[in-house]
């Protein structure tokens, strides 16, 4: 098996920021909230990318931003899909008033702009990683419930779903072993996808000042902080932005390949 | 003799295919065909699938579908070789020179357009007719194809028509240019036996009419008999026999098409009726929700455990739907059903699970009645896990030895769907009923998306299995010919009801009632001039006119 170029270079991208994020102790230079120089220094020997707005590390709060925003959007994405496919593959399994009552209650959900829903919540709750994780979950598992569903609606007609049925199997077994693995290169497309609209919305968040609370860094943050540079010329508002861009790219690139290999797998669906 | 209107010398056609998992690689799939077709001649191909013989076909308008390549050889048509001609020549060709008649007219008309429109699109294109004079073609090919209104049946949408009058507008559309050559591509495979006699009776005479020369390519050796005057048999994209009609049907050379011919003969002694029927039917009438009309009406039937009971009819007569009813997916709306003596719930989830055990099902399309993400072990070896609790070297034990049965080697239990043939894969699925350990089973036209030397196997299998293991089969076919070689008893359906049922020497001996001999003389037959002896004595039209 031959990996594709953009593949690699994706998979590349993507594990650098995961490895930065898992180990950013051991590799940021000074702490994170450290106030180690000058207001907006430019980059020197010292500070590779120079200082933000209070004259704390930039590369280090990079680095420590990095590993919040990326943990947030994996925790919600996984969050998402575990309750979306769930439900959608239920809805379609079930079918009749349980699928209509499931649908139109997410109809209902999605039919209200999710920034704006976010907003109204976090103002209400305290704005904790975990409440952050929750809400974003449980917005997006409305699209992934949209799209598990149609995907699965399809696949529970087809005769090894009624064989399954004809033999008795109870509907985890139809939705975990007969549906599932059909289901899944699509939905693993989308999970590329969601994962980096979960990292802009973390970023949009922070940016909006309802996000990951200072003094801990994100990325949406960090521009957030460093944006009155930019008036100045300073340019440590851009990196969390090359940051957010670099990395969404090279997960869809990895996407991109999942998707092909999984698509051709044993002659199966796509 | 005349000079050919179509010469094919030494036609090689190629392709690229993709396994999954591999590199793509160019295969061969026609290795150096010849042949030759005299002006106003028939020539049949035919072969099981995959033989080519559909490929060779569109080669004859120099066409390959997506993938496939013509890489060597000549073809001719009217002395010109089109392989060599520039794009332009060709299309002057198609549609002109040489049409094409596909296996479904349905997918090929394009719905949103009136069939005079489409039937005189390439005549006016081409111009070899104005608008007015293609037209009143048109019409004249509507009557002469027996299509019913001729001069209005052209306003009328592809929707507004039944399938075997589409088959025929579409063989008007090919001829309407005036063509030399006629590709027929399995034109009548799709339809009912009792609608494919007329459609099939009216490309005979249209054939012979026009004058037009005609490539017929079908799988079907009976059908091919009564239009051509020369067949080919084609397999593995070789040629393996060619000759007159005459000589093919009645003295084969080759031992593959002496078995093509032989197909479907095999014997099966009638077993009588015991005390306990298995499955008892009794009064049921269904409907599907939201309708206000009854697919079945009143339907009563019996079957003896290890018996046969073969239900027949034309698509839409209600025989799926019977199977639907016994197993619970559909709840009646009256009657009842007796199994093993024990009455049936109306509804699945309510079945206790030894009913679900014990009453099996296999259905048409293999490919879609197993899971393509397991493997042939998961799929035989789940009922085993789910009714009876087998785990670990016992489950595996008993794998092989259903594998065995179904006359399928070792090396089988790690295979997924998609690398198994078609034949391959009915006998997993017959595997899949069997691990249950049923009583009675239920197949739903198992054979008849299968090669006809494929499916009598699986026929065969059928048979045997029934001997060894005493299970009792529920057979829902359209196909007489599987009906005579398997069942006990039989029941004829037509518009939702039962019109004639008993033991299989009774149902086909006469005095037949008028859907019963329109249904068992449609069903072709291996002999020269069959079809006009059926056409000069039928009692009752065909429902799908």
């Amino acid at each position: 098996m031959r990996i594709p170029v953009a593949a690699l270079i994706g998979l590349f991208f993507t594990s650098l920021f995961f490895l930065m994020a898992i180990f950013a102790p051991l590799i940021a230079p000074y702490g994170m909230a450290e106030v180690v120089g000058d207001v907006w220094e430019p980059p020197s020997d010292q500070f590779m990318l120079g200082t933000d707005n209070i004259g704390r590390d930039l590369l280090s709060r990079m680095i420590y931003g990095g590993q919040t925003t990326i943990f947030i959007a994996t925790a919600a994405t996984a969050l998402s899909f575990i309750t979306g496919s769930v439900l959608g593959f239920f809805a379609a399994v079930s079918g009749g008033w349980i699928d209509q009552a499931i649908s139109r209650f997410v109809d209902l959900i999605m039919s209200i702009p999710s920034l704006i829903f976010a907003l109204v919540v976090l103002s209400v709750m305290p704005t904790t990683v975990t409440i952050l994780v929750v809400l974003m979950g449980l917005l997006d598992s409305t699209r992934v419930f949209r799209l598990a569903r149609a995907v699965a609606v399809d696949i529970t007609v087809m005769d090894y779903v009624e064989a399954a049925r004809l033999r008795g199997e109870k509907t985890a077994w139809i939705i975990f072993r007969e549906i599932l693995p059909n289901a899944l290169s699509p939905l693993v497309a989308e999970m590329g996808l969601r994962f980096i609209f979960a990292v802009l919305f973390v970023s949009t968040l922070s940016f909006l000042g309802l996000g990951v609370q200072p003094p801990q860094a994100d990325w949406g943050g960090i521009v957030k902080e460093n944006k009155e540079g930019i008036n100045y010329g300073i340019a440590a508002a851009l990196y969390p932005a090359y940051a957010i861009a670099v990395l969404c790219i090279s997960i869809n690139l990895v996407a991109d390949w999942v998707l092909n290999r999984t698509t051709s797998l044993k002659g199966g669906r796509g | 003799m005349t000079d050919p209107l179509l010469k094919v010398r030494g036609l090689k056609i190629g392709a690229t295919i993709y396994p999954p998992g591999e590199k793509a690689r160019d295969i061969e799939i026609v290795h150096g065909v010849d042949f030759d077709l005299a002006p106003g001649k028939v020539l049949g191909l035919i072969g099981e699938s995959g033989a080519g013989k559909s490929t060779i076909g569109l080669a004859s308008m120099a066409y390959g579908r997506g993938g496939v390549e013509i890489t060597g050889g000549s073809v001719e048509v009217n002395g010109r070789d089109i392989l060599q001609s520039g794009i332009r020549d060709v299309r002057r060709l198609r549609g002109a020179e040489v049409t094409y008649v596909s296996q479904s007219a349905a997918a090929s008309f394009n719905p949103a357009k009136k069939i005079m429109e489409q039937v005189t699109e390439a005549a006016i294109l081409q111009g070899k007719f104005g608008r007015k004079d293609a037209e009143a073609r048109a019409v004249e090919l509507f009557a002469k194809l027996g299509l019913p209104d001729p001069e209005n049946i052209g306003q009328r949408y592809p929707h507004q028509v039944s399938g075997g009058q589409l088959q025929r507008c579409m063989t008007a559309l090919a001829l309407c240019p005036e063509p030399d050559l006629v590709v027929f591509d399995e034109p009548t495979t799709a339809l009912d036996v009792t609608t494919q006699i007329d459609v099939l009776a009216a490309i005979k005479d249209a054939i012979r009419d026009t004058g037009v020369a005609a490539l017929y390519i079908t799988h079907d050796l009976a059908v091919v008999a009564q239009v051509s005057d020369h067949i080919m048999v084609l397999r593995m994209g070789e040629m393996v026999e060619y000759g007159t009609v005459d000589q093919i049907i009645n003295s084969p050379q080759e031992e593959y098409t002496q078995a093509l011919v032989s197909v479907r003969s095999i014997d099966h002694e009638e077993k009588q009726p015991t005390t306990n029927p298995v499955l008892k039917v009794e009064g049921i009438t269904a409907r599907y929700k939201g309708t206000s009309f009854d697919v079945l009406k009143n339907i009563n039937v019996e079957l003896y455990p290890g018996q046969t009971l073969a239900v027949v009819g034309e698509s839409g007569s209600g025989k799926s739907t019977l199977a639907r009813v016994i197993t619970g997916l559909l709840p009646p709306s009256a009657g009842k059903i007796t199994f093993d003596g024990r009455e049936l719930t109306p509804d699945l989830p309510t079945r206790p699970l030894e009913d679900l055990r014990e009453l099996q099902m296999i259905y048409q399309m293999a490919d879609t009645a197993m899971n393509p993400r397991q493997t042939v072990g998961t799929i035989i070896g789940r009922p085993l896990e789910f009714y009876f609790g087998l785990k670990g070297a016992e489950k595996q034990k008993r794998i092989q030895e259903l594998l065995d049965e179904i006359e399928l080697g070792t090396g089988f239990q790690d295979r997924y769907p998609a690398e198994l043939s078609g034949g391959q894969k009915q006998r997993v699925c017959i595997a899949r009923a069997l691990a249950a350990k049923p009583k009675l089973i239920i197949c739903d036209e198992v054979t008849s998306a299968l090669d006809p030397l494929v499916a009598d196997g699986i026929l065969k299998l059928l048979l045997n299995l029934q001997k060894i293991e005493d299970v009792a089969y529920l057979f829902i076919t359209h196909d007489l010919a599987t009906v005579r070689a398997i069942s006990d008893s039989i029941a004829v359906m037509y518009q939702g009801e039962v019109v004639r049922y008993g033991p299989k020497s009774q149902v086909m001996s006469p005095p037949f009632d008028d859907y019963t001999d329109l249904l068992l003389s449609s069903v072709p037959e291996m002999k020269l001039g069959w079809l006009e002896e059926v056409l000069a004595s039928r009692k009752m039209e065909s429902a799908g006119n």
